[in-house]
């Protein structure tokens, strides 16, 4: 089509950028198609939006202890009898705003989610290539580890590790650390599901002849299992690795609940649905019901989305 | 099959062992037990006597061996928070947690089977798609959330039934049963409703999946063409060669179950196992903390084990595979 000599290397034959690549794309168009998959993506989208401008829109500091005023406490939501501006959903016995607190805590709640999927992808899919990929002794001495992990209840395994870290850590650090502690303690148990998928393709891949040929002219191992085996593996990853942040966000949410997560003074949705269930009995449902409702909007997205891709992304359904 | 039967065993065991060893660390070397055990006032003297009695000062094996050779034989040692055998305590709040976990996992089987045919056999349908959205509900709601929602609605503004509590038991030998009083059922009826929450979700979208491969499959062609009626088809020949799947999950499924029935038992005050563990956990009570681990991760092994030998005891092509995975 453009005969013009290019007079620069970059103009050479032209690559649909990656934004036309994906309008063009059939996941976008799976996605357009599922009504349910953007109602999802949209909460979502909005809840991370409010969640990190909370500081700018919400009306309170709800870990500033200064801006609580014992005279606000226990009002309840504006359409209630008594509620007050600006405590849209009301106020806990200490005089905190919900709705401040609420989106404060899904901060905490996103970004612990976040990031133990994270490391547990990073963990998983290092040794899952590994073990794929060399075989023998270390294959045998990471997959067995993956076994043991795999044979306690998930959530044993994290309440053991949150446990243990409080327990031998001094009380000022205990706090501080709390978010890694979570973020490890959700990890340690969730790597195992990503090293097997790994290890299963790169264990296919490591016998194919363009992984031959490549060893043959001495290409590092490292860059054959990231850019050669690694990419043949990443659509089961991204299916799992989202379920997996909305379990991720459940479990911690969980944890915090029993009062092995988050503390009070920087609370988590679980921490404040603990929180608000001492108060169940005494008619203050708004304290509890809120932040529940916010987390199962939270988890229902992401589960809704990550259902979506699954079935987008298998060709058997195609 | 021997050589199936003992190789899956021998994983088992092997597992079991090192699940062991975690406890034992976690027991071990997370707070010294002397300093668990003596009182303020003890003397340095006590205390040296008391750890050569404990047998704290012989190596590292020795002690791992000892440790499970007690714990095969039922001994966790002494809980360090009111001073009582561990195995005892976990003796008397079996039955609470073996109760609820029961009564969850048949309404999953009641309520998760019929939905997962009829969103198989009526795709499309409203009632069907209700269902489907509502089985993605129940796996977005936390078990505590449904715990809170459900105390807030029947206890709280209904006031219908008790929200914490086992209510009244009666005692059969040594287990205590809450099934036989009118109390102990009502006090029931929630925490399974909430511990079963996911597990019917999970039962029905396995039943919905398998009915729906089934039903194309030749015979149910060929019994809808020899005039079998059509609910006949889908619910007797269908289904049947649905639930072997899903009674392996649901084996399978028991030792989560159990698991997660600390989170219920926290909810609604439940004097089972899983709160005992809570609160242990608060006290850092190590040896009950280990017990519980070792008792829950051999249910939960020893459960697979079983499923892995039979369905080999069935089906011999999964023998063959593994012999082959050997060498």
């Amino acid at each position: 089509m453009d005969n013009s000599i290019p007079l620069t290397t970059s103009a050479a034959p032209k690559r649909p950028s990656r934004l036309t690549q994906l309008r063009d794309s059939d996941l976008w168009y799976s996605f357009r198609a599922h009504p349910s998959a953007i109602f999802a993506a949209v909460l979502l989208a909005l809840v991370a939006v409010t969640a990190f401008l909370a500081p700018l829109i919400t009306p309170q500091n709800p870990y500033d202890l200064a801006a609580l005023e014992l005279w606000n406490s226990e009002i309840p939501p504006i359409w209630e009898a008594g509620g007050q501006w600006p405590y849209l959903l009301g106020t806990d016995t200490q005089g905190r705003d919900i709705l401040s607190a609420v989106l404060y805590g899904s901060r905490i709640s996103l970004i612990i989610g976040f990031a133990s999927v994270l490391l547990a992808l990073a963990v998983g899919l290092a040794l899952g290539l590994v073990a794929g990929y060399f075989g023998g002794w270390i294959d045998n001495v990471i997959m067995r580890v993956g076994d043991v992990l795999l044979s306690m209840p998930f959530i044993l395994i994290a309440i053991l590790i949150t446990a243990i870290a409080s327990a031998s850590l001094p009380t000022g650090l205990k706090d501080v650390l709390a978010a890694p502690i979570l973020i490890f303690a959700i990890a340690v148990p969730s790597w195992v599901q990503y090293a097997r998928t790994v290890r299963a393709s790169a264990m296919v891949e490591a016998k194919k002849e363009y992984v031959q040929a490549a060893k043959l002219i001495r290409v590092k191992s490292w860059r054959i299992m990231l850019h050669h085996i690694l990419p043949n593996c990443l659509t089961p990853i991204l299916v799992a690795a989202t379920l997996n942040f909305g379990l991720a966000i459940l479990s911690e949410a969980t944890l915090s609940f029993l009062g092995v997560g988050m503390p009070p003074d920087q609370p988590s949705l679980g921490t404040l649905i603990r929180i608000g269930n001492q108060y169940l009995f005494s008619g203050l449902w708004w304290i509890v019901v809120f932040p529940s409702i916010q987390l199962c909007l939270i988890v229902l997205s992401v589960n809704m989305i990550g259902d979506w891709l699954r079935d987008a992304l298998n060709p058997k359904l195609r | 099959m021997i050589a199936f039967l003992l190789k899956r065993t021998a994983n088992a065991v092997f597992v079991m062992l090192a699940v062991a060893l975690l406890a034992f660390v976690i027991f071990r070397f997370f707070g010294d037990p002397v300093e668990m055990m003596v009182n303020e006032q003890a003397s340095l003297q006590d205390r040296v006597e008391l750890r050569e009695r404990l047998g704290l000062n012989d190596g590292f094996v020795t002690q791992y061996t000892r440790f499970v050779t007690n714990a095969v034989q039922g001994d966790f040692g002494i809980s360090y928070r009111n001073q009582q055998d561990v195995m005892v305590l976990i003796k008397e709040r079996f039955p609470a947690t073996f109760e609820l976990v029961l009564v969850a996992t048949v309404i999953s089987l009641v309520v998760g089977v019929p939905a997962g045919v009829i969103t198989a056999v009526y795709r499309d349908s409203r009632l069907a798609n209700m269902l489907q959205l509502g089985s993605i509900v129940g796996v977005s709601l936390p078990s505590f959330v449904v715990g809170i929602l459900l105390i807030l609605a029947f206890s709280v503004s209904l006031g219908w039934l008790p929200a914490f509590g086992r209510g009244e038991t009666v005692d059969i030998g040594w287990w205590s049963t809450g099934l036989l009083t009118p109390s102990g059922r009502a006090a029931l009826v929630l925490p399974a409703i909430s511990l079963s929450t996911f597990q019917v979700t999970l039962v029905m979208r396995l039943v919905r999946a398998e009915m729906l491969e089934t039903l194309r499959a030749d015979y149910i062609k060929f019994a809808r063409a020899r005039g079998v009626p059509t609910a006949r088809v889908q619910w007797r020949h269908a289904l049947r060669n649905c639930l072997m799947p899903v009674i392996t999950l649901t084996g399978m499924q028991i030792g989560n179950l159990i698991a997660f029935a600390l989170v219920t038992e926290t909810v609604f005050q439940w004097p089972g196992m899983g709160m005992l563990f809570i609160q242990a956990v608060t006290f850092v009570d190590l040896p009950v903390m280990a017990a519980y681990l070792l008792i829950v991760s051999f249910i939960f092994v020893a459960l697979n084990t079983l499923v892995d030998i039979t369905y080999a005891w069935v089906d011999p092509r999964l023998r063959d595979d593994s012999a082959r995975g050997n060498g």
